[in-house]
């Protein structure tokens, strides 16, 4: 639609012609003519023709004329160049409709009389919207607001009416009243929802009806396939170990180069700068010791932290065990530590001689026992273990501390096995005694202490023939077979021990299974009439010994009477197969190995150990300390027989009861007979390296301190224990406990509790078992004691050696001054000779003379 | 030469003194009154100690330097004399 708006762009051709002749207004057209417009000459004569003359055809009113478009066709074919259409012939060619509109244009507006309006478009624009524009000017005005249109429905009715809200039915109107009485007063409404009475509402909820279920036959659905990404790596190990070396040597100088280098000027300066330093540091060390504290040294280790008021310088009285029941009139002959088990100690009761002279035959007050005691419950014995016969002496097996034995008075050996009362033991550490039930003979007895019968005992005939005086095991580390010569022991326990008695024999025990014994344990299937554990059944009975050691004396005839023996104990230092065995010890601690499996190796089967020390260093009941080997010699017969005591000596003047290594030094031995005390070094036969005087009292027993190497303790027949220490005083005790107990002592044994409670049991003739502790000071080493003992003994030997020397000199001059007897006799012969020879002459003389007296006759 | 051999004379003759090595700045030997693995053992650990050593005192303060080390062990004492160019080595028992 042609607007009708006022338009000032030049948009639409025939309008703002229009619009411009009308509205005066308008701003200024622009002079050209648009597009649509052609402004065109026509001649008076082309007027005519057409009708359009100027002011009589058309006219200021009707300027349009519509011409024919055929005409002016025929027009242009008729006058060609000359007619007035010309110019625009293409246009009316083209021109679609049949009339084109012709102007009159009175005022120029084109620049010429009339023009042609070339479209139909244009014309409809110019003929038409006029008619309304000849309205007046206010008319088009207020026709130019838009004039509401009808509406055309898109679709938002819909919308609306759906957002809007609109009442679905009518309100509902209830009026309530109430009673008249209550009229006016207050009321109370409330809510209540559908939901809180019970048939506020219902419900329709909703099931799922079967009917309604439609089963999926078929589904689309998509896959995707991902490919999963996943990282992973490898790295290979170089296995093929490949061997690299580098070899590298020291440089060194040639010798011309050393040469060369001595001689420079730069060496001799660097010494002469140097050498000063150097010696005052070389002498520095002589001068002053800069790291050792020399005032610490003085004092001995206890007193170092050792401020407690009470800084006792003897042993205290720990305990004391005693038992009326069994200790009554006996007297203590042994006693020993129970090497794990902490307090428990386990003593050897016989009864007393005295008794025994007095009455013909043996009075039986009661069995033979050994007691255990405990540190817990010192009156009440913890275990009782039964001999057949007193015992003089036991021991503890190294490697398992559950089987002990024995030696009787009557020359048997005894073995006990208590691991069934371990347990028992150890409970009483903690607490107070716990009943067994098993292994009682007694069960009436109130304290019911457990008693524990002997496993086994060797065979009256093949024991001893005079009590048994000391016992000892053969440490786990070598065994010895049948003539004597130590093997190594494969099953790292203790299998064998050593047994003396004063009948002048030394025999060596096996407790395993000998090969032979097989009738014999047939024989032996009767049952032990109590429940004892059957570990060493095989011995019972039947037990002989391994083989004997006698004991020839030197030079004379006879036997030496051993009372008290000691062996060096071996320690295993061989290292080629060190590995293996210390696998197989772990595994042997883990598992004691069963006794009655065991089975005595035959000699060639296992390696001989060449450096286990086979001597012996027996005390004697003549006073008399003996070295000798056990290894059984063939002699010129071919049977194997001991071979004689290398070394005898005779030092004490009283029966030897004890003999006993150092711990601390495998070569020191103290032996204590009588009245005095000796310290043997095992290699040095001629005597003791030091030997102490006679005391007052006898000596009956004594031990080496576990702890100091100087440190031994000796106990006396008046009950009184004597501490020596033999690097502070070498001719008297350090201490004397005197009255420790009140009757003689007749053992001593200490023992290592923890590092800070070292424990001396000292049991007397009285059955009373004591137990000391040993002070701070007793028992922690000096520094350096070791080593000092160790010079302290190597003077003692060489004391001993250059008294040995003198001795020879001595003794040689002694024999020199015998032989001057024989010449005094000589020249007592001469002067005799001499002076008969004198009276001859006189006589002579005088009867020369005839002065002789008649008196005087020879008297020679 | 007889210098150095009057020298160390003196030093041997203290009391305790084991064995005496001059080396040089390298670490190689020059002169040495012990067995030969020894002193090469000897001369090839104690110049790296001693290098380390002087190392560490002039890391400290760059105007200190080395005079002498000691180094003390149960069995005896070694003393390193250290100089520009050589070091001397001397090995001592001390008197205890």
């Amino acid at each position: 639609m042609a607007p009708k708006k006022k338009k000032t762009s030049t948009g639409s051709a025939g309008n703002k012609g229009r619009g411009k002749e009308i509205l005066t207004p308008t701003p200024v057209e622009q002079p050209d003519h648009p597009e649509d417009i052609f402004p065109i000459v026509l001649t008076s004569a082309t007027q005519e023709l057409f009708g359009c003359r100027a002011d009589e055809d058309v006219t200021r009113e009707s300027p349009f004329k519509l011409l024919k478009k055929d005409s002016i066709v025929q027009d242009i074919k008729t006058r060609a160049a000359v007619s007035d259409f010309s110019p625009v012939k293409q246009t009316v060619l083209d021109y679609p409709e049949d009339e084109i509109l012709l102007v009159f244009d009175r005022e120029f507006t084109y620049g010429q009389r009339f023009y042609l309006v070339l479209t139909p478009k244009a014309k409809d624009g110019i003929l038409c919207p006029p008619q309304p524009e000849t309205l007046e000017v206010l008319e088009n005005r207020i026709n130019n607001t838009p004039e509401p249109k009808r509406w055309i429905s898109l679709g938002s009715e819909k919308e609306i009416d759906e957002e809007c809200v609109k009442e679905t039915r009518d309100k509902l109107l209830y009026k309530f009243s109430r009673v008249r009485r209550k009229f006016g007063a207050p009321v109370c409404f409330s809510d209540r929802s559908a939901a809180d009475a019970k048939g506020g509402y219902l419900e329709c909820a909703s099931y799922q009806d079967s009917r309604f279920s439609i089963k999926q036959m078929q589904r689309d659905c998509g896959m995707q396939a991902v490919p999963g990404l996943q990282s992973s790596s490898a790295q290979t190990q170089w296995i093929v170990q490949r061997n690299v070396f580098t070899q590298y040597k020291a440089r060194e100088l040639s010798k011309v180069e050393i040469e060369n280098i001595l001689q420079t000027e730069s060496l001799k300066n660097f010494l002469n700068s140097v050498t000063f330093r150097l010696l005052k540091a070389l002498q520095e060390e002589e001068v002053m010791k800069v790291f050792v504290d020399d005032c610490k040294a003085l004092g001995t280790e206890s007193e170092a932290g050792d401020w407690s008021g009470n800084v006792s310088e003897g042993l205290m009285l720990y305990q004391a065990f005693s038992n009326q029941n069994y200790t009554a009139d006996r007297k203590v002959s042994c006693i020993n530590w129970h090497p794990t088990i902490f307090g428990v100690i386990a003593v050897a009761l016989t009864r007393r001689k005295v008794e025994q002279l007095n009455e013909s035959a043996v009075s039986d007050t009661g069995a033979s026992l050994i007691v255990f005691y405990s540190f817990s419950d010192p009156s009440h014995c913890q275990l009782l273990l039964e001999c057949p016969d007193d015992i003089f002496a036991f021991e503890f097996c190294p490697s398992d501390p559950n089987v002990i034995v024995g030696g009787c008075t009557n020359g048997q050996v005894v073995l006990w096995d208590i691991s069934a009362h371990i347990s028992h033991l150890e409970g009483t550490q903690s607490s107070g005694k716990t009943v067994s039930e098993t292994f009682e003979l007694d069960d009436k007895k109130e304290n019911k202490t457990p008693v524990v019968r002997y496993c086994a005992v060797s065979a009256l005939e093949s024991g001893h023939k005079a009590p048994i005086t000391d016992v000892k095991w053969l440490p786990p580390t070598f065994e010895v077979t049948r003539t004597g010569s130590p093997v190594e022991n494969r099953n790292h326990a203790s299998v064998q021990f050593v047994t003396c008695s004063p009948d002048c024999s030394i025999l060596f025990w096996d407790v395993r299974v000998k090969q032979l014994s097989q009738s014999a344990s047939d024989r032996k299937q009767q049952t032990t009439p109590y429940a004892v554990p059957d570990r060493f059944k095989h011995l019972d009975w039947t037990w002989k010994p391994l083989f004997r050691v006698s004991l020839p004396k030197i030079n004379t005839t006879g036997e030496y009477a051993p009372l008290k023996f000691n062996f060096e104990p071996y320690t295993r230092e061989s290292t080629t197969d060190g590995g293996t065995d210390k696998a197989d010890e772990n595994e042997a601690d883990s598992d004691i190995p069963d006794f009655s499996q065991l089975s005595a190796h035959s000699a060639r089967t296992l390696p001989a150990l060449a450096d286990v020390n086979t001597k012996l260093y027996i005390g004697t009941e003549d006073c008399e300390i003996i070295y000798t080997d056990w290894k059984l010699v063939k002699d010129d017969s071919g049977r194997m027989h001991s071979s004689k005591p290398l070394h005898c000596c005779n030092i004490h003047h009283g029966m030897v009861n004890t003999v006993q290594r150092s711990p601390f030094f495998k070569d020191i031995i103290l032996t204590i007979g009588g009245w005095n005390f000796a310290i043997w070094k095992e290699g040095v036969m001629d005597g003791p390296i030091v030997l102490s005087q006679g005391f007052e009292q006898v000596c009956t027993v004594g031990c080496w301190s576990l702890s100091r190497p100087a440190v031994f303790f000796i106990g006396k027949e008046n009950g009184s224990i004597e501490v020596w220490n033999l690097l502070e005083k070498t001719n008297e005790p350090v201490h004397v406990q005197a009255h420790a107990t009140n009757d003689t002592i007749s053992s001593i044994t200490p023992w290592v509790a923890s590092p800070k409670q070292h424990f001396l049991a000292v049991s007397d003739c009285l059955g009373i078992v004591r137990v000391f502790e040993i002070p701070k000071k007793l028992y922690i080493p000096s520094r350096n004691e070791a080593l000092s003992m160790k010079k302290y003994f190597e003077h003692g030997e060489e004391g001993l050696k250059d008294f040995l020397k003198k001795k020879e000199q001595w003794d040689k001059q002694n024999a020199e001054l015998d032989k001057p007897d024989a010449a005094t006799l000589e020249s007592e012969e001469l002067t005799v000779k001499e002076y008969s020879d004198y009276l001859t002459l006189q006589e002579s003389i005088l009867k020369g003379r005839g002065l002789m007296p008649a008196a005087v006759t020879q008297h020679h | 030469m007889a210098e150095v051999e009057e020298t160390l004379k003196r030093i041997q003759t203290q009391k305790g003194v084991q064995g005496i090595i001059i080396v040089n700045s390298e670490g190689i030997p020059i002169k040495t009154t012990l067995d030969n693995s020894s002193t090469v053992q000897y001369a090839g650990l104690i110049h790296q100690l001693v290098m380390k050593a002087r190392s560490t005192v002039r890391d400290i303060d760059p105007q200190n330097d080395l005079t002498f080390l000691r180094v003390r062990s149960k069995k005896n004492e070694i003393m390193i004399a250290p100089d520009k160019d050589y070091f001397l080595i001397v090995i001592q028992n001390p008197s205890d």
